[in-house]
């Protein structure tokens, strides 16, 4: 069963997560790094992607003529989404004990910053048997 | 370069699109059918997936006595992540329009765009 | 590794002979792991090699002549490594022809090889990987593609599944009689794990070269081969094929589902439900009656109606109190209850359902509200109706389930 793990933040978490020292950012992405390889040597791993900063992030709408309305406004509680892996595991327990491995990670002052991991599961294009 | 199309929803906005008719509901699914197709013939399309409602959905935090600290419980006001569409185009503006194509499909719906982070340098 | 290219004539001379050949050199060679890497690699070569060099006379013997030599190659390396001497080192000198090797097949590899793959120590999603590579003899990347995980990922699976069965220290040799029943239903429960992932992705258009359903087949006709007088491995053949008949009339032209009540029956494979029913008739003839064969059979009532009125559901329910009995499982109850609502009207289905809520395998699972929405909408309930399908929807994985339980509910709101 596949799940996506996703972790997200607003727009002062992405500004704090800029202001980390050295030393915390190169422990979050080497906590990171061995996080990915560590799904993909369980053989669970299906991707991962971190995602561009907020700022670059836009809202799009059709316009009337059919050309897109794009849009770079968003209230200050919008959570963007940072990034995700998507797993494929046996069960939710297993999904859930992964995130809460991620969630783990060391962040700013090197404690662990006990992030919010939403779990979901990724609905399938395959029919159901419901066995 | 790789964007990744995100649609998101509320309860209220999911429950409103249930109690649409048949024929305005198939001819949505029809019309996001047709726009997947197009966007693999172009060479464009990279993945899509639909995501299972907040109600199957658990927040993580941590780990207490080796067991995942989960919560599911989401204010009936949150926007929930109902799906995404990535695609791979030369251009933010490319991206922009196939998103302001399924936004037209979807009741002019915001679609959120954005690009991947890669561990490419980029150029100062 | 790339895909092997789209109109390969000896693909599925290959997948044959994958399982001979591996049996052949593991047994040489005492080494399942190794061995199902080399014959891999074999696997490989003659992709490359024979779109070149055309087939080769011995088919069989060029994929054996090469795992050996990538076999003793590894083992040299090692050898180098450790410095000493070992029995392996003095095969690894006497080797014999690969000749020799391949007179010292035994039609049983293939059964030896399921019972390996099927190991309880593995996961279901390890051991169907396993066995498809193992004994399939597809590639990692063509099950890669099958299950949407990259390449890497599932070898990654498949060599830790081999870890698990190294570890285990099981023998390469066919288990004796009574382990060899007590451990067949593993093995059916994976062949039928592969055919239900192959039957359920059979809906929608990207038509993935490989058609796992159809594996399941071949590898549960080979296992029947092996073993000819077992009723259940028949009775799993008939399942599947009973099952597969119907697939042409299970999807609309959007790609959406058809239920069973509302497919165009003209679009059945007669000949397949024609052969399912022979192999469950021989079956049944036997002494005890097995999970698959019931469901077989039940499947074979659905089948044999021409009509969907014509079903004889009486038989049905009938066959599902013997179920219940042979296997019972939620699912099994939620089917019962489906038939008993046929034969003792809505009401009584309902009622069925009931017991389910405080089930908690079930009492959340999306089948068990969709089911009640059916009932519910027989019973004239359209309220309740639109309320369980909207359930449903929301609980489901499937995006076609998904898709068809909304637009049923969509359907009775508009009346």
């Amino acid at each position: 069963m596949k799940y996506i793990l996703m972790m997200t933040g607003n727009k002062s978490d992405f500004d704090g997560y800029a202001k980390w020292s050295k030393e915390d950012l190169q422990a979050n992405v080497a906590f990171m790094r061995a996080f990915s390889k560590e799904l993909k040597h369980s053989g669970v791993f299906v991707s991962t992607e971190g995602l561009g900063w907020p700022s670059e992030a836009r809202l799009v709408r059709a316009g009337k003529d059919g050309e897109p309305v794009t849009d770079g406004v968003f209230p200050e509680s919008k959570e963007f989404l940072a990034g995700y892996w998507i797993i494929d595991v046996e069960n939710p327990e297993q999904a859930y004990k992964i995130a809460a491995r991620v969630s783990q990670a060391p962040g700013a002052g090197a404690k662990s910053a006990n992030m919010p991991i939403e779990v979901r599961p990724i609905l399938s294009s395959h029919a159901d048997l419901g066995l | 370069m790789k964007y990744i199309l995100l649609m998101s929803g509320t309860a209220a906005g999911v429950a409103g699109y249930h109690a649409r008719s048949k024929q305005e509901i198939e001819a949505h699914m029809a019309v996001l059918h047709r726009i997947t197709k197009d966007l693999s013939e172009s060479g464009e399309f990279v993945a899509t997936q639909g995501l299972a409602g907040p109600n199957e959905a658990k927040v993580v935090r941590g780990e207490k006595n080796g067991v995942p600290v989960t919560d599911g419980i989401f204010p009936e006001s949150k926007e929930f992540l109902l799906g995404y569409w990535i695609v791979d185009v030369p251009n933010a503006e490319r991206a922009y329009a196939i998103a302001g194509r399924i936004s037209a499909a979807s009741s002019n719906m915001p679609m959120e765009v954005r690009q991947f982070a890669t561990y490419e340098a980029t150029s100062r | 590794m790339a895909d092997p290219p789209q109109d390969v004539p000896f693909e599925h001379l290959l997948r044959e002979l994958a399982p001979q050949v591996l049996g052949a050199v593991a047994r040489r060679f005492q080494d399942f792991s190794s061995a199902e890497d080399a014959v891999q690699e074999a696997m490989i070569a003659a992709f490359t090699q024979w779109p070149k060099e055309g087939v080769p006379e011995n088919p069989r013997g060029w994929l054996i002549q090469v795992a050996c030599r990538r076999m003793t190659d590894q083992m040299r390396t090692e050898i180098a490594r450790r410095e000493r001497e070992t029995a392996v080192a003095k095969e690894v000198e006497n080797l014999t022809s690969f000749l020799e090797i391949e007179a010292d097949m035994d039609p049983d590899d293939t059964l030896i090889l399921l019972f390996m793959c099927c190991h309880r120590a593995l996961t279901s999603s390890s051991a169907i990987a396993l066995t498809l590579r193992a004994v399939g003899g597809l590639t990692t990347a063509e099950i890669a593609n099958a299950f949407m995980v990259p390449e890497a990922t599932m070898a990654q699976r498949i060599s830790r599944a081999k870890q698990t069965i190294k570890a285990s220290g099981v023998p390469f040799r066919l288990p004796a009689q009574p382990e060899r029943m007590e451990r067949l239903p593993a093995v059916l429960h994976v062949l039928y794990l592969i055919f239900s992932e192959g039957y359920a992705s059979s809906i929608g258009t990207h038509l993935q070269r490989l058609d796992l359903a159809r594996e399941a087949i071949r590898l549960t006709r080979n296992a029947k081969t092996l073993l000819p007088d077992n009723a259940e491995v028949a009775g799993l053949l008939a399942l599947m094929l009973l099952t597969d008949a119907r697939r042409a009339a299970r999807t609309g032209a959007e790609e959406e589902l058809i239920p069973l009540d509302k497919q165009d029956r003209r679009l059945w494979d007669r000949a397949e439900i024609s052969e399912g029913i022979d192999l469950l008739t021989a079956a049944l003839s036997k002494a005890s009656v097995g999970l698959y064969q019931l469901q077989a059979a039940i499947a074979a009532v659905h089948d044999e109606a021409a009509k969907v009125e014509d079903t004889d559901w009486p038989q049905i329910l009938a066959l599902y109190e013997l179920l219940k009995r042979v296997a019972p499982s939620p699912m099994v109850t939620l089917n019962y209850a489906i038939a008993a609502a046929m034969v003792h009207g809505s009401a009584k289905g309902l009622e069925l359902l009931q017991a389910l809520d405080s089930d908690p395998r079930v009492a959340d699972h999306y089948r068990l509200a969709a089911v009640r929405a059916h009932l519910l909408e027989k019973l004239g309930d359209h309220q309740a109706a639109i309320e369980h399908y909207r359930i449903a929807a929301a609980k489901t994985t499937s995006i076609p389930e998904r898709n068809y339980l909304i637009t049923q509910a969509a359907r009775l709101a508009g009346d």
